[in-house]
């Protein structure tokens, strides 16, 4: 299992730490005809934040209801949290998991405090007030414990539903699209928490769209369309996918292009991707670079820039998903 | 996982609360009981007791019948928004994501139903009898006190309500809509009281065992209700709309 960063810390729960937090293993889930995913195997490690990506109707929805033991597969089998996924373990597992679904499903006509209280209560919780308060301090909600979760806006309603989740413990923490729908400011509150319980050590299955948000949290992602395309972390995805690249830009188009670069050491190939913008590509853009800053300067070109272009996970995600719909329509 | 009366407790609770800030709910507990009192006292105070005793009897059978479509009505309107309507509401599925295990569930929603229909339906009976003694005419109180009036009405009370929750709950959990869900609960709940109608008007001959025989069997049709519910509350198909493959007639997860 790769993992970043120094060894998980457990926070109160007694699961078992060893292993591997998920084990799924050849799942499938149909619904009559319609397969909503189809044997797909990955772990996860204790302590990890996975991300869990695909297009609308991939199926990640339906993967973490049933890892949540919500909806019985319809083959293959799972470990989650320890415990063998069966109909009969879901009381066992559903008590040391929590999911965050996609829609808050908050009591709108109960307060803030209330809600969760009721949901302390389903976890047999001893200390509900000192819980209840605590995770309210977490997701800073202290001040709004009173109010009618009517009230509260939309970024609001996911911090408690985060709260919510937070309040057994949970060795696996499901967040299924936490972000969706909400501005950049809420966004960034709801991606510093998800900061904050990974820095705790909190293992994290997050399901989302937004690759940037995978990128920014995840040590590694799946890429998921309805089969399991790709797996790993998002720079290893990046150079499993794309040759690296310099990009020049100058002032003028270059007279002669094909005299400037063809000759150099480093320099595989080279297209112009605009007037005056070159994509060159390189294996090492470190040896790769000076070296072309010299030819530009000699061939008395005016540099605007020259960069390493990076690909972006959304750029992996795009062309995976792109071939496999045209797989697909073969 | 043993039944936890602290997750009942937990969603008694929520519903009560819920139950105090919602409008649909404090109308169904205030208007309908009242509505159903005013009935039963115009019908009262409308007896005339020059009637012969049987005629008076029935009278009161039917006044009182009035008090019995409190128990029934009232949980049914509660219970037939249970489920379907967390459901609709987005509410269903984080509950269902806890520990909790169907039979703690039901429970806590009949109970939730339970509770406030049985303090409505005896209060009201209580404000009936003292009204009943204070101004009607003597013949007519010694009517209500003659015969199985009294019996009936205690014993009918949580036995209607009983039956009337398990259909509102077993109705709600196979439902897609809550109105539809409310509609055929209010029918699914009436059977029962039909039962008892039918003794109170004397066309079966209402009699002290007949009433408690017939109190036997509503008694274990409720408690065995449950089981029926628990049978067809299905976490699967309350998620998704369907039951899972290979597993029709099975549960998919308790
Ligand atoms: N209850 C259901 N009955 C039938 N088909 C379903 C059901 N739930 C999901 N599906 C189908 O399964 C597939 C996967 O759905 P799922 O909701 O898991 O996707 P998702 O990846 O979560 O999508 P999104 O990004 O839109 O949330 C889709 O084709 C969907 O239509
Ligand atoms: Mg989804």
């Amino acid at each position: 299992m790769t993992r970043r960063g120094a060894a998980p810390v457990s926070w109160g729960t007694d699961a078992p730490r060893s292993g591997s937090a998920l084990v799924v293993d050849h799942l499938t889930k149909r619904f009559g005809e319609r397969v909503a995913y189809q044997d797909v195997s990955f772990e996860v490690g204790y302590g990890e934040v996975f991300g869990f990506l695909g297009p609308n109707g991939a199926g990640k929805t339906t993967m973490v209801r049933t890892l949540g033991t919500l909806l019985a597969p319809t083959s293959g089998s799972a470990t989650v949290a320890g415990i063998a996924l069966s109909a009969e373990a879901g009381p066992q597992i559903r008590a040391r998991i929590s999911i965050m679904p996609e829609s808050p499903g908050l009591y709108l006509r109960l307060t803030v405090a209330e809600n969760l209280e009721c949901f302390a209560g389903l976890y047999e919780l001893g200390d509900v007030g000192e819980r209840v308060a605590a995770v309210l301090e977490a997701v800073n909600l202290t001040d709004r414990a009173n109010d009618l979760c009517r009230t509260l806006s939309k970024g609001l309603r996911q911090r408690v539903a985060l709260a919510r989740a937070l309040l057994n413990d949970p060795t696996v923490l499901f967040l299924d699209e936490p972000t969706s729908g909400l501005d950049p400011v809420a966004t960034r509150d709801v991606h510093d928490l998800i900061t904050a319980l990974r820095d705790r050590g909190v293992t994290i299955f997050l399901t989302t769209h937004r690759l940037e948000e995978a990128e920014r949290l995840c040590h590694r992602v799946a890429i998921l369309n309805t089969s399991l395309l790709l797996i790993g972390r998002p720079d290893e995805l990046r150079e499993r996918l794309f040759t690296r690249a310099v990009q020049v830009r100058t002032r003028a188009p270059l007279a002669d292009p094909r005299a400037v670069f063809e000759g150099l050491d480093h320099v595989e190939g080279w297209e112009q991707s605009a007037s005056g913008t070159y994509e060159l590509h390189v294996s090492d853009p470190d040896a790769a670079a000076p070296e072309v800053a010299r030819a530009l300067v000699a061939a008395g070109a005016d540099v605007l820039s020259l960069v390493e272009s990076r690909h972006s996970l959304e750029d992996v995600y795009l062309e995976l998903v792109d071939e496999d719909v045209e797989v697909r329509r073969r | 996982m043993t039944f936890s009366w602290t997750r009942v407790g937990a969603i008694f609770r929520k519903e009560l609360r819920d139950y105090r800030r919602n409008r649909f709910v404090i109308f169904t507990m205030s208007a309908l009981p009242l509505l159903f009192i005013v009935m039963t006292m115009v019908q009262l105070f409308a007896l005339k007791t020059s009637v012969s005793s049987a005629r008076l009897n029935d009278r009161i059978g039917l006044s009182m019948l009035y008090l019995l479509i409190i128990p029934t009505m009232v949980p049914s309107a509660l219970t037939a928004y249970s489920v379907v309507g967390e459901r609709e509401q987005g509410t269903l599925e984080p509950v269902l994501i806890t520990p909790i295990s169907r039979e703690e569930f039901l429970v806590a929603k009949a109970l939730a139903a339970f509770t406030p229909t049985i303090i409505i339906a005896y209060a009201l009976f209580g404000v009936f009898l003292s009204a009943a003694e204070l101004f009607a005419h003597p013949a007519v109180v010694a009517a209500i006190f003659e015969r199985s009036h009294v019996l009936i009405q205690l014993l009918f009370t949580p036995l209607l309500a009983g039956w009337a929750i398990w259909m509102g709950i077993a109705i709600s959990a196979r439902s897609t809509d809550v109105r539809a869900a409310q509609q055929l609960a209010i029918v699914a709940s009436l059977p029962p009281l039909a039962v008892v109608a039918l003794m109170s008007f004397n066309i079966i001959p209402a009699s002290v065992p007949l009433a408690i025989t017939l109190a036997a069997g509503l008694l274990v049709l409720d408690i065995y209700g449950w089981r029926a519910v628990a049978a067809v509350f299905d976490r699967e198909r309350l998620i998704s709309g369907r039951v899972a493959d290979g597993r029709r007639g099975a549960r998919a997860g308790r």
